[in-house]
């Protein structure tokens, strides 16, 4: 009986003090957690501001309220209500923007059931990114405590893999991070070479298969550019005439037929990337962008002449064992000497974080500062119609903005601020939260 | 005479295998030294004569015949050194048992691989050329030195000790437990199997040493036992290596459980100097780890591409560092191995590592973990000459190599790099085959350690899973 007891008591003290310990250790991580971001008037004053479309404000002061950048410059009154950012000795980039990764979409890469970013079939323009956008992605605060504020994401899937869409990275749902739910169509440029030593294909095999998915794609447009005629006839006088079935594929293509958002065509060989500026041509009324366009710097007087952007990185291996070692590095600054408009897209997920280390080899090898820091900025704003809002920080732009201890291409250096649509975001994440739990775990918890 | 000739021809592959490892001698004149191990030294020379350096003071004045570079306004740095890599590996995964310890990388080493000069230009000088992970109980790994040009015996590092890799959670209990129904499928069956095969070797070496000895004594006349014959077990052979500390072991990790277990199973053993590779979350148990003078070798960033390196942070090589763990930062990319430098200052972003400390996670400290840092690893008169001259200062991302040394021979020049620098051209490779797409294709690019072990089909046939 007593032993009873005493068994019980020992059991009852050690689970309250678990308890008490849970709930000290929880309410610790909760505070943390559950910081909010601070929505309010800003000052951030004495910084260097590097407006991107302005140039350099050394000593300037940035005015923020109600998401919008109200006053930029050296000589800006602060009214008392503002609260005030000292970034002296800091510096206050606008947020960066990579144009093309899966973030939002995937969560742990080899967990099937968290990846959404593919979906079956061969043509899905109908299928949307912004539908399946997690706004709780752990991956989310960690990107954007690194300066990242907008993303395209986008499907991958497939020949039309479906619409990318952009947003930025603060909010409770998609409809309040989308700056453009449709962004663009995401086709995957079939290839005419072969995969790899596994492909056993004959050469003929491989052509064949590549003018049938050429032809596949080809009709697929030429389907949707009629579906479009028929509808737009219809909406123009409907009471003359019977009204068409709705076709969701061909209706989700009228916006694209139209050139109302652009077809972001992921195309990386030298041949493959001719073919693609030769057949565009089919389509003047249509918006073309190129990602990836890893052997752009060969052709990149073609692209040029084409007039068509490119999505570009730089951390990633020469296409081939022959190309010299600084391709990667070079081909922004190769596709910029040509005349391209070139922007950052990472292809990334977890780790777009980096994004701005793509710019920084970009610029070291070749881009030069100034132009990196376009590519990661305006660039991708102006090749995806949203230049009003986003890329720079000006008078009547959105406040997306951050501030750095020094370059932020530089990965020694630190973010410390980051604004998003006027909101302060809390500079936490997972990363940094079992930081400050591991760091000096401290004797209670050996 | 068949005595004579026998030497006879082990001079001749003495002499051969000497001339592989050619050295080389230079004089680098007034750079800016971060010597690693004591401190940076500005406007400083550095004498390599044969392969070895002999001097570093002021007013060096070159040897006759030995070469000498201008380096004032440079910065001239250790080689660094990755101790996870699979570049220049031909197979790199005998996945065919849980435990295949007597398999070893020394055989499988393609030294024509581009990958290597790859490296050199990112100022790498040397590789821990590992086996794969989908196995408990891999096969050796080869310690290489980045000789481009040379062949499979030239890339060999001298006289670095053995090492092996180990491999826990997801991986070996994916290939074995779910894929062929074989233990282990659980980190409960990984420890198992590790404590399994130790006791096994322990048993396996009591019994051939008393067969061997009952041997020689029945050979020498004593007929009164005969030996009992205990044949000789080449994977038992390696274990019992492992045991007697001849072997140093490298072990695939992530989780802090399973790092923990394999610590304790080491304990009752007895093992020591082992290294956790990977060990995304070694930083929740970095106190564990300095009790227990473990290493790691770790990612600058790479999290989330599957589950048990959800619950990562980027801090990790922080963390470690803080807590006194001797870490380093590895690459096991052909990718990542090009920038490691940049790697290295992601320690000082996340989480204010200093400079000194993250230059020694990709020099000194791979150099400790592979048993090298005797040779390797620092600018110190004995070391070799294994030495990048940079624009600038390292951990910079404007800064670039521009000339990388292997025992003070030259295998990386920016000023004389061409664009086709392939030692031997492959007639298969003449058609430009398409790489995989640009963006992430669903993690297919974060991790090579399972390469050869994965296998996809697809429209165009088999593939195997990284590259």
């Amino acid at each position: 009986m007593t032993k009873d007891t005493e068994i019980i008591m020992t059991y009852l003290k050690s689970t309250i003090s678990a308890c008490l310990l849970v709930l000290l250790l929880g309410m610790s991580a909760e505070a943390q957690i559950t910081k909010k971001a601070e929505f309010g008037k800003f000052a951030i004053t004495n910084g260097t501001i590097h407006t991107v479309t302005n140039g350099v404000i050394e000593n300037g002061t940035v005015l923020i309220e109600n998401e919008q950048i109200i006053d930029v410059g050296a000589d800006v009154n602060i009214p008392s209500d503002f609260e005030e950012i000292n970034a002296s000795g800091k510096h206050v980039y606008p947020g960066f923007f990579d144009a093309g990764t899966q973030l939002g979409l995937q969560e742990i890469g080899a967990v099937a059931v968290t990846n959404d970013q593919a979906e079956l079939g061969d043509f899905n323009p109908h299928v949307r990114a912004f539908t399946a956008i997690n706004p709780s992605s752990v991956n989310i605060p960690v990107t954007r405590v690194n300066g990242i504020t907008h993303v395209i994401s986008m499907p991958v899937s497939g020949r039309l893999a479906g619409k990318a869409t952009l947003i930025d990275l603060y909010g409770y749902s998609p409809d309040s991070m989308a700056v453009s739910p449709n962004a663009g169509l995401h086709l995957n440029w079939p290839t005419s070479k072969k995969g790899g030593w596994w492909d056993d294909r004959s050469d003929d095999e491989v052509e064949k298969e590549y003018k049938k998915d050429l032809k596949e794609l080809s009709d697929f447009l030429s389907e949707a550019q009629f579906y479009d005629k028929m509808m737009t006839d219809f909406e123009r006088n409907p009471n003359d005439k019977q009204q068409p079935d709705m076709n969701k594929k061909m209706q989700a293509m009228r916006e694209v037929v139209n050139g109302e958002i652009p077809v972001i065509i992921s195309v990386d060989a030298k041949s493959d990337i001719l073919d693609v500026i030769e057949w565009t041509e089919n389509y003047p009324d249509m918006q073309f962008v190129l990602a990836g366009v890893r052997d752009g710097w060969r052709v990149a007087d073609e692209i040029a002449e084409a007039g068509l952007p490119c999505l570009v990185s730089t951390l990633y291996t020469p296409e081939r064992d022959y190309d010299n070692y600084q391709r990667p590095y070079q081909n922004p600054g190769k596709l910029h000497a040509a005349g391209v408009k070139v922007a950052i897209a990472t292809g990334e997920v977890e780790n777009v974080r980096n994004a701005p280390y793509h710019a920084g080899f970009a610029a070291s090898y070749g881009l030069g500062k100034q132009e990196a820091l376009k590519a990661i900025t305006i660039n991708a704003a102006e090749i995806f119609g949203v230049d009003d809002k986003l890329g720079s920080i000006e008078k009547g732009k959105q406040a997306n903005l951050f501030i750095a201890d020094g370059d932020p291409f530089e990965p020694m250096n630190h973010i410390t601020d980051v604004f998003i649509r006027g909101n302060k975001i809390p500079m936490v994440s997972r990363h940094i939260q079992l930081y400050q739990q591991y760091l000096d775990r401290g004797a209670k918890t050996n | 005479m068949k005595k004579l000739l026998l030497l006879l021809f082990a001079f001749c592959f003495t002499l051969t295998t000497g001339f592989a490892q050619e050295k080389g001698s230079v004089l680098i004149k007034d750079g800016n030294l971060i010597t690693i191990t004591n401190g940076n030294m500005p406007n400083t020379d550095l004498l390599i004569e044969d392969g070895v350096i002999t001097q570093i003071g002021n007013d060096i004045t070159a040897p006759r015949g030995v070469e000498t570079v201008d380096a004032s306004g440079k910065y001239v740095m250790p080689g660094i050194i990755d101790a996870h890599s699979h570049i220049s590996g031909v197979d790199i995964n005998e996945w065919t048992n849980p435990v295949t310890a007597e398999v070893t990388m020394e055989e499988s080493i393609n030294p024509n691989d581009i990958n290597i000069y790859w490296a050199l230009a990112g100022g790498v000088t040397s590789i821990h050329l590992m086996h794969g992970s989908a196995n408990v109980i891999g096969g050796q790994n080869e310690t290489l030195k980045l000789r481009y040009g040379s062949d499979m015996d030239g890339l060999r590092f001298e006289d670095a000790p053995r090492t092996i890799k180990f491999a826990l959670g997801e991986n070996p209990t994916r290939v074995h437990g779910q894929g062929f129904d074989v233990q282990p499928r659980t980190r409960m069956g990984v420890e198992q199997v590790i404590r399994d095969h130790f006791d096994a070797a322990i048993d396996y070496q009591r019994n051939r040493r008393e067969y061997l000895d009952a041997k020689e004594a029945y050979d020498n006349g004593n007929r009164s036992t005969p030996p009992v014959p205990v044949a000789k077990n080449e994977r038992l052979e390696v274990l019992v290596d492992i045991l007697e500390g001849e072997v140093l072991v490298h072990t695939h990790s992530y989780r802090a459980d399973e790092i923990t277990m394999l610590m304790r199973v080491f304990n009752d053993y007895g093992i020591e100097d082992y290294t956790f590779q990977h060990a995304n979350e070694a930083f929740k148990v970095a106190p564990e780890l300095k009790k227990n003078g473990a290493y790691t070798s770790v990612f600058a960033d790479w999290w989330a591409y599957k589950f048990e390196v959800y619950y990562s942070t980027a801090y990790n090589a922080s963390i470690l560092n803080a807590n006194g763990v001797k870490n380093s930062i590895n690459s096991d990319s052909g990718e990542l191995i090009r920038h490691l430098n940049h790697e290295a200052a992601k320690a000082v972003h996340y989480g204010n590592t200093s400079k000194q400390d993250a230059l020694k996670m990709i020099t000194i400290n791979p150099a400790t973990q592979l048993g090298i840092d005797e040779k390797v690893g620092s600018l110190e008169v004995g070391k070799h000459g294994d030495v990048a001259i940079w624009d600038g200062h390292p951990l910079s991302i404007y800064s670039k190599t521009l000339k990388t040394y292997v025992d003070g021979k030259k295998y990386f020049d920016r000023a004389e790099d061409a664009d086709d620098m392939r030692l031997k051209v492959d007639a298969e490779q003449d058609f430009d085959e398409a790489s995989g797409r640009w963006y992430n294709e669903n993690g297919r690019h974060s991790e090579t350690c399972l390469r050869g072990a994965e296998i996809r089909f697809s429209k165009q046939g088999m593939k195997l899973q990284g590259n």
